[in-house]
């Protein structure tokens, strides 16, 4: 597993070696910032609780993720050093766990630098800070899923364009499927037992679980096994168009 | 055992045969200098043998082991250079050779003597902090090539190792080829035909997929029809000498070139240097220049590839 950690290590270096991270948490912050405060009535709503601040998580990422992810695969694949990592002593697996692990490594970094809305809270009020605690992880879940989808995603062409435009409607349709308007669509006549399976689906059922403080097995287990899926179609996509 | 075997290898691409059933074995201490026209398989073939590309049918295999079998073992003992020299622009070659170092299990003072042994044998020390997008042509090309030689393997697989050096740059890459021939199995794709002469033991020549020569560069060149031609430059009357050359048996043929000087074509490629010497002296002809001409390699590639 040591060659799983080089790859993070070289990968995270890569992030910040240019301008890239630090412009993309400075808007991450600025835009959860701005809807939590704006849209969401952080301070007016006179509750000491973060639900302001997640409810709008799975937006943010579904806009800023696939630009995290886009460049995975398709940078590599484009600019030819795919041929150099895969040349390498390393397993295909280890080379997509170590992109990945890098990818969620920092956003987790970026979501963590969002402590001051916890401290903020913590500073006006007494929260359940177990029920936060329960929100930032289910809203490390929820971008370690979207990174997943965008890495499969980025495997899949060489232009960072089309990858970053297709993560973004998948992401979106993954969010979308639990959302009441979608559900309102199927429920005038679709059986019960689809409608559930659709909102099943959603991030966004799993997330606002989890974000109550609920941490269910299930959520868990749904998160986990969509990473796994798409982690493992990633090395499908890898192996077959790497040298395309 | 050799150290690269090679049998039936075929690519193809949808119903484009890239390489078609090639066969070759390399040898500790043998240079092989793979040449062909451009899209001829060279670069397929080097992307099989790496393990980056999976062959279509047959086999590949390096110090024993088969690189459809067992290709992380392949892998660790092949140092390869990919065609273009790809590496990652916003590392600096400093770091770039410390992640390959980790990657090849080198750590401590071993990776340490092991990147400074490869930065002083491609002259990259000077660039080491800069990032790679940075670098010139001729750096980046020697980057790659550090990166290939760092873990100091048995078997070295370079797709055009001197492209967009300068002459220096080139003249030194060879003399680092030719300086490690001794102990390792090196390939080289090129279409630098001098480089051939230069470092290589051996040449194959593939065109359309197949091998079409192996020889030594030297049995190469003797394929050309202008090998052990003689071209001689004379004070004197070129017509009463291009007579009496043309009257030894061992020429084949006579031209005037220029104004007074004369290319004499021998036959079956005979040594007819002496001869042509004689044959002027004999009749009082005044050599004025004489020389001997080895062939052209690029004639002999230009023959054998077109031929098909």
């Amino acid at each position: 597993m040591t060659n799983t950690l080089f790859v993070v290590r070289r990968e995270l270096a890569d992030y910040f070696a240019t301008p890239v991270a630090y412009v993309f948490i400075v808007i991450f912050l600025t835009l959860l910032g701005s809807l939590a405060f704006f849209m969401g009535n952080f301070f007016s709503r006179g509750q000491a609780d973060l639900a302001a601040f997640f409810q709008f998580h799975p937006w943010v990422y579904m806009l800023l993720i696939p630009a995290i992810s886009m460049r995975m695969w398709a940078e590599e694949r484009k600019s030819g050093t795919i041929e150099l990592l895969m040349t390498l002593p390393l397993s295909l697996t280890q080379v997509v766990i170590g992109k990945y692990l890098a990818s969620v490594i920092f956003a987790a970094i970026s979501l963590a630098l969002t402590f001051p809305f916890w401290i903020t809270v913590n500073f006006l009020g007494s929260p359940d800070n177990g029920i936060i605690l329960a929100g930032y992880v289910g809203s490390l879940f929820m971008a370690a899923g979207f990174l997943a989808v965008g890495s499969f995603v980025s495997a899949l062409t060489k232009n960072q364009v089309i990858a970053f435009v297709t993560t973004t409607a998948a992401c979106f349709v993954l969010i979308a499927s639990g959302a009441p308007i979608v559900l309102g669509f199927f429920s005038g006549w679709a059986p019960k037992i689809m409608i559930d399976f659709i909102a099943s689906l959603s991030f966004l059922t799993h997330f606002a679980d989890i974000a109550k403080g609920v941490l269910d097995f299930r959520d868990i287990v749904y998160f986990l096994s969509l990473i796994a899926v798409f982690l493992f179609a990633n090395t499908v996509a890898v192996n077959r168009l790497k040298a395309e | 055992m050799s150290m690269i075997e090679i049998e039936n290898l075929t690519r193809r691409f949808g119903s484009f045969v890239a390489v078609n059933h090639i066969g070759f074995t390399v040898e500790r201490g043998e240079v092989l200098g793979f040449l062909g026209p451009n899209g001829a398989g060279k670069s397929t073939t080097m992307k099989m043998i790496t393990g980056f590309l999976a062959p279509s049918s047959g086999t590949v295999r390096v110090e024993g082991f088969d690189v459809q079998r067992d290709p992380i073992e392949v892998k660790a003992r092949i140092g390869y250079l990919p065609e273009g020299a790809p590496l990652w622009p916003d590392m600096s070659p400093g770091r770039f050779l410390e992640f390959i170092a980790g990657v090849r299990g080198l750590s401590g003072a071993d990776a340490t003597a092991r990147i400074k042994d490869a930065v002083a044998k491609t002259q990259i020390g000077s660039v080491l902090a800069q990032p790679i997008e940075t670098l010139s042509k001729g750096f980046k090309r020697r980057v790659g090539l550090a990166q290939a030689l760092l873990h100091d393997p048995d078997v070295l697989i370079l797709d055009e190792p001197t492209d967009g050096l300068d002459p220096n740059q080139k003249h030194e890459v060879r003399q680092l080829i030719a300086d490690m021939s001794g102990e390792k199995a090196i390939v080289i794709s090129t279409h630098i035909l001098e480089e051939v002469e230069a470092v290589c033991t051996r040449a194959i020549i593939i065109a359309k997929g197949k091998i079409v020569a192996d020889a030594t560069p030297g049995e190469l060149l003797a394929q050309s029809d202008q090998h052990n031609a003689v071209s001689l430059q004379i004070s004197g009357d070129m017509d009463i000498a291009r007579g009496l050359l043309q009257a030894l048996p061992v020429v084949a043929s006579v031209e005037i070139s220029h104004r007074n000087r004369l290319f004499i074509r021998p036959k079956g490629g005979a040594q007819i240097l002496n001869d042509v010497g004689v044959a002027m002296r004999a009749h009082d002809i005044q050599i004025d220049e004489i020389h001997l001409a080895r062939g052209h390699l690029d004639q002999v590639f230009r023959t054998i590839t077109t031929v098909q």
